[in-house]
């Protein structure tokens, strides 16, 4: 039962006087805004806010989300950006008040829970990278993969060779972000070309390879599924020549516990900790991109990191010095030295990255994901996305054709081009009709060395009959009339938006009369 | 123009190579199976009239709803004339590619890449295999 008055805009659901809360009388000597601000920055009339009640609102806002999909309400084999389920046990964890009512301003000494819960999400981010030392720091992936290729910088100019290093290269299936983040940090990129199997093109390679090299980044497992086969023989190579690996950590999900990056060769890596850890994916809001690398490039990561205090500096030097134990049997708490604190004093370092300490909402729902699996549960996350991910593959091979072969890691690319060339249906067709039978569709068009890429990615919490069930709903689409599948979605709010207008002509403003 | 007289880079762009005055000028566009595979096109960034441009390297970009993608040069020369028709109607790139739906204008100054291109033919065949 689609509501669609509560569903317009709040705008159109005004009606002047309305309100959600009204507040008592004012009790305190009112000050007119123009003695507190200068004229300029007084508007000459108020905002035109809508004025909707409080139930309204609700229905407003609850009946929209009805109209989305969500990893909660439905299959979400979106590949690439991996939806897995978010479990509900790190929401209650991260909302707990000693967590979620801390203000980022307040002293060390009174933050030592969270603290030390960052400090050991260090440890563990970093033990499962094979990558000693970790900043929790960066907002995102790709403000993650930018502040590593800062640090490769620093490093470069450290040793001097920073005129020399001019050149980060990638395979042409590398995420969009991995060019962007190079040309930041003032790099210049170089496509590496792959082979129909998704690994990198060895001859393109060392064609590419030379003594100008900074910095080789990879994501590994790749973005078609595929564990590159030679990962040792190019990180070797890259480091021959004096480069730096960087590991796009984007497919974590799919090694924890089985191999590290550290171990693989790779110097530098961002975890994505809402597809490794089950951190909510933001829409946009906040994120978190932690960075691990090797011992070498350790002092150059952002400013501050957490610090945890000798068992010698716990002490308070006061009580101390006063205790025939060597210890203060009473701890005055006036007197507590900090046993976790920030530390600034870190001259090497590339500096800041992110106001605070990052996201650290996000990070606490990763801490909780991490520590409820341990570390033989988070080898089984991997070892059931692999699994789930090559049941569909065998299955979905026989509907559409699957280019890298019959094995892949957490997700796999098909191909539309022969349904495509033989019956004009295109890969957004089966995108689309999928929604109709309460799929969320899987990405289409990318990576763009597949014609009509279909990326499909389970995830590990998916069932045997969730899957089976998806296969044979895409079989049953692929033979449908494409008259029907050019039309679809049929049964969803919004059918097909004009997405040519919708990105030259946005209309970015509600206009108000 | 008729794409059977044309000849393409492996990069999906056409060139025609008309002698004017002495010179010789490639009219460059992208190929229709380069439009096809692009799907619907948002954005065009021209090429500057006087920019030098090296053959093999991008020149020009184009933006569909699925991705930005670069348009190499199929020649090194300088772009005399540009297609401005083209950012406000790109939808001729897709009825017309290989005569309205022209790019730019080069005039050579190195006939070396010229070598390098296909002919419709071969080219014909680099995209059945694409396809697949």
């Amino acid at each position: 039962m689609r509501n669609t008055r509560d569903t317009q805009l709040l705008f159109d659901l005004s009606k002047p006087g309305r309100r959600a809360a009204r507040l008592p009388a004012c009790d305190v000597p009112e000050t007119a805004i123009e003695d507190l601000l200068p004229a300029s920055a007084v508007a000459a009339a108020p905002p035109a806010l809508p004025e909707v009640p409080e139930p309204q609102i609700i229905r407003h806002y609850l009946n929209l989300s009805t109209l989305n999909m969500s990893v909660d309400t439905h299959f979400y084999p979106l590949g690439s950006c991996t939806m897995k389920y978010n479990p509900k046990r790190n929401e209650r964890a991260a909302a707990m008040p000693g967590f979620a009512d801390l203000h980022p301003l307040q002293p060390a000494e009174t933050i030592q829970g969270m603290l030390h819960v960052l400090y050991e999400m260090q440890q563990y981010l970093s033990e499962i990278s094979g990558l000693p030392a970790c900043s929790l720091q960066p907002a995102a992936g790709a403000q993650g993969e930018y502040a590593a290729l800062l640090v490769a910088a620093a490093y470069f100019r450290d040793i001097g060779q920073a005129a020399q290093r001019r050149k980060v290269l990638a395979p042409d299936n590398a995420h969009g972000t991995n060019p962007a983040s190079a040309v930041m940090a003032g790099f210049n990129t170089i496509t590496v070309k792959t082979r129909s199997n998704g690994g990198v093109d060895m001859e393109d390679f060392y064609k590419k390879l030379d003594d100008n090299i900074a910095v080789f980044m990879i994501t590994n497992p790749n973005t078609v599924g595929i564990f590159e086969p030679n990962m040792r023989e190019i990180a070797d190579a890259v480091h021959a020549k004096g480069g730096l690996v960087y590991l796009d950590g984007a497919n974590m999900n799919a090694i924890l516990g089985v191999t590290r990056p550290g171990d693989f060769g790779a110097d530098m890596q961002h975890y994505n900790p809402h597809k490794t850890f089950s951190g909510p994916h933001g829409g946009g809001g906040p994120g978190a991109g932690p960075i691990c690398v090797t011992e070498v490039l350790a002092k150059y990561l952002p400013s501050p990191m957490v610090v945890k205090e000798e068992e010698s500096g716990v002490r308070d030097q006061e009580s101390a010095g006063t205790s025939s134990l060597g210890r203060d049997l009473t701890p005055d708490s006036r007197h507590l030295t900090p046993k976790y604190r920030l530390d600034y004093n870190r001259p090497h370092s590339i500096g800041r990255v992110r106001s605070f300490f990052g996201n650290v909402g996000v990070l606490l729902r990763a801490y909780c994901y991490i520590r409820t699996h341990g570390p033989d549960g988070l080898r089984r996350v991997s070892e059931n996305a692999v699994l789930n991910a090559n049941y569909l593959l065998s299955k979905v091979k026989h509907i559409l054709p699957v280019p890298q072969g019959d094995r892949c890691m957490h997700e796999f690319v098909a191909s539309g081009s022969k349904l495509k060339a033989e019956r004009g249906v295109a890969a957004m067709d089966l995108a689309k009709r999928l929604l109709d039978f309460g799929y969320h569709a899987p990405t289409v068009y990318f990576p763009l060395t597949v014609p009509e890429a279909i990326m499909v990615e389970p995830t590990e919490t998916e069932s045997k009959e969730t899957l089976d069930a998806f296969a044979e709903t895409l079989f049953r689409i692929t033979g449908e009339d494409p008259e029907l599948l050019h039309e679809a979605p049929h049964t969803t709010a919004i059918s097909r938006p004009d997405e040519v207008q919708a990105a030259r002509n946005p209309m970015l403003c509600c206009r108000v009369d | 123009m008729k794409p059977e007289d044309l000849h393409y880079a492996k990069t999906h762009e056409w060139v025609s190579v008309a002698e004017v005055a002495g010179q010789k000028i490639a009219t460059v566009g992208i190929s229709a199976f380069a439009v096809e595979a692009l799907t619907d096109l948002v954005f065009i960034e021209l090429p500057k009239v006087g920019a030098q441009v090296e053959a093999e390297q991008p020149f020009c970009e184009v933006e569909s709803v699925k991705a930005v993608s670069d348009v190499y040069a199929p020649v090194t020369g300088e772009v005399i004339e540009v297609n401005k028709t083209l950012p406000d109607k790109l939808e001729i790139l897709g009825s017309d590619p290989y005569n309205e739906g022209w790019i730019a204008k080069i005039r050579i100054t190195d006939e070396s890449n010229l070598a390098n291109l296909l002919d419709f033919t071969a080219y014909e065949k680099q995209c059945a295999e694409e396809g697949h």
